[in-house]
């Protein structure tokens, strides 16, 4: 992926992307990996690493689920669908639940606001969502992993 | 409806998917770019750009001719276009709607604006949530190349220019200029104040020009129908084209509508969105995504375009209508995009890291009852502050905040002595 790219670190979201795509997130030991084929001190990697919203540095879930959280989502219930969402799964915001499934992190708007309110499921997006439709995507996205 | 106006960008627009490429040479694609490489002399391109006053659509409507003539003569290569397909904020699609509809008129148009400044690098920069754009806009920019479009030798000539679609990470901040340029080259996305411009040393140090997606894919139609015929595409003498406006809130029909500038706000909401939900009343509206300020009953019939938003001390900005009916807590909406702010910072500059989050603890204490008569002058202060930082992020985010005060100064007060929410 870096051969070739006369700066290779340019191409350090699309090989952390790849590496989280395999490991699910970004560990010390990928980041270290990842740094020395981007030609960057790890430092530098972590630098960006924590900047971004889409890079993990902590293990999550099989289905990392993006709530939306901003304005436009707020006002068509987003909040009352994320409670619900919270609640049945028996976790709190940035958690995973214990059988490794769902991770749940707000977003800022993810532009999609004509379907709000929305989330993404690993960068999927689904809205507008009621209660009664997240339930059966949750469902469904369960039944997807057994 | 929509429709009622000539539309030139979404004309062909499908319902579930993209205008391929041989139905877009269909229409007419890539004719501007065959006769303008046929030619080949890049000042005319660049001149009647300059002429059709094309201004960006990315928010801060700068005209497009213009930027393109600070890229000099003698600049060194390699030069970059850089498209600016992040489109972070909240209220924005547009971009996707429009990518999703006509990938091969925004290649068209990049490779048009690198040809008129002899630029040999493209990349587009697109928010990770849009994967499925990116995907689409390598497959296309793929069958381009096959059809000899873009890439080396463009339809035979000697000229070259390549794309590739650069993915973030996910940061608003990254669809500033000069953070999109710290992005690109794997740096932490901080702003960098000019000098030097990027068009004098952007990427790599070398000259760069970037714009939105909806500005570059105006310009295939400006080379084919010239300058005077997208001034005559608005409704107001110092407006020209048309522009995409996403609309969303409280409307039926939230959506992205082709309309000319100048368009009246009124005709927006109720003729396309098909008026307000349940019959709701439109209480205000933020014209222009969240960095604009609120705009009330009073203008609602305002003409929707660049000039008249700021004669009413507003902005046109990305032309993302978010509209609030006379249910909505004003105070709770302005706390909900103050959070925004406060977690986007990009953290570089004291005053925006530490003052959208004391912004958002005062209007979160009024919103939950707990608020003093003597915050109201403390926002004021820190609002003026936050005028007086790094990059343009932070007076973009006190929009709404000195708007809300404004407009809606009763209806902050009436939390403080109520000590409660009264839409709650
Ligand atoms: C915080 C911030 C975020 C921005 N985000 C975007 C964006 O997502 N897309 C965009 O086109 N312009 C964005 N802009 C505006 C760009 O800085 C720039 O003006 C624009 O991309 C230039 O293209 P244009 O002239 O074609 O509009 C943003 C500006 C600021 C200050
Ligand atoms: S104003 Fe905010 S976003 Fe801009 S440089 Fe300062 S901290 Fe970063
Ligand atoms: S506010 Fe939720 S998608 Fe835009």
């Amino acid at each position: 992926m870096v051969a070739g790219v006369p700066h290779p670190r340019e191409m350090a979201i699309d090989v952390v992307n790849r590496l989280q795509d395999h490991y699910g997130y970004l560990s010390d030991d990928s980041l270290a990996l990842a740094a020395g084929l981007l030609e960057m001190t790890p430092l530098e990697l972590e630098e960006l690493a924590t900047f971004y919203t889409f890079i993990y540095r902590e293990p999550v879930g099989r289905y990392v689920i993006h709530v939306c959280d901003s304005v436009i989502c707020w006002m068509e219930g987003g909040v009352n669908l994320v409670a619900h969402l919270l609640a049945r799964l028996g976790i709190q915001l940035g958690e995973t639940t214990a059988d490794g499934l769902f991770t749940v992190l707000p977003v800022c708007c993810i532009g999609y606001c004509d379907r709000a309110p929305a989330i993404l499921v690993n960068r999927k997006v689904h809205g507008p969502l009621t209660i009664e439709s997240l339930d059966r995507l949750v469902d469904s996205l369960r039944e997807d992993a057994a | 409806m929509s429709a009622d106006y000539p539309q030139v960008l979404l004309k062909y627009r499908q319902p579930d998917r993209i205008t391929t490429l041989e139905e877009y040479r269909q229409h007419g694609g890539y004719t501007a770019l065959a006769s303008v490489i046929q030619n080949g002399d890049p000042a005319p391109v660049k001149a009647v750009l300059a002429d059709a006053t094309l201004l960006g659509r990315g928010g801060a409507g700068f005209p497009a001719g213009v930027k393109l003539k600070t890229v000099a003569d003698d600049a060194p290569h390699p030069r970059y276009v850089v498209c600016n397909a992040d489109e972070m904020e909240p209220g924005t699609f547009k971009d996707r709607v429009f990518l999703h509809a006509e990938p091969h008129m925004l290649i068209e148009g990049m490779t048009l604006a690198a040809f008129s400044i002899r630029a040999s690098h493209g990349i587009i920069f697109i928010r990770p949530e849009y994967e499925s754009a990116a995907r689409i806009l390598e497959r296309e920019i793929g069958l381009a190349r096959e059809a000899g479009l873009v890439g080396e030798n463009i339809l035979g000539s000697d000229y070259g220019f390549n794309i590739v679609v650069h993915r973030s990470g996910g940061r608003y901040i990254c669809g500033e200029v000069t953070a999109q340029l710290n992005a690109l080259m794997g740096r932490r996305p901080n702003p960098k104040q000019p000098p030097p411009y990027a068009t004098d040393k952007g990427l790599w140090a070398k000259p760069t020009l970037i714009n939105n997606v909806e500005t570059l894919a105006c310009i295939p139609h400006i080379v084919n129908h010239g300058a005077q015929w997208f001034k005559d595409l608005a409704l107001t003498p110092e407006a020209a084209g048309t522009k995409l406006f996403c609309v969303s809130g409280k409307v039926n029909r939230p959506g992205v509508y082709e309309l000319p500038l100048g368009v009246k706000l009124s005709t927006i909401i109720e003729d396309c969105c098909g008026g307000m939900k349940n019959g709701a009343r439109f209480k205000a509206c933020l014209p222009g995504g969240a960095s604009t300020g609120f705009m009330t009953a009073e203008h609602y019939d305002i003409a929707m375009d660049f000039d008249s938003l700021k004669k009413v001390g507003n902005r046109l900005g990305t032309g993302a209508i978010m509209v609030f009916d006379h249910h909505t807590c004003m105070v709770a909406a302005t706390l909900n995009l103050t959070e925004f702010f406060a977690r986007e910072s990009c953290g570089w500059c004291t005053p925006c890291r530490e003052g959208f989050p004391y912004l958002r603890d005062l209007l979160g204490r009024i919103e939950n009852g707990q608020g003093e008569a003597d915050m109201i002058p403390q926002i004021k202060t820190i609002c003026r502050h936050l005028w007086k930082t790094y990059c343009a992020f932070a007076p973009g985010g006190v929009g709404p905040i000195e708007s809300l005060l404004a407009h809606f100064e009763d209806e902050i007060m009436q939390h403080i002595e109520e000590k409660k929410c009264p839409f709650a």
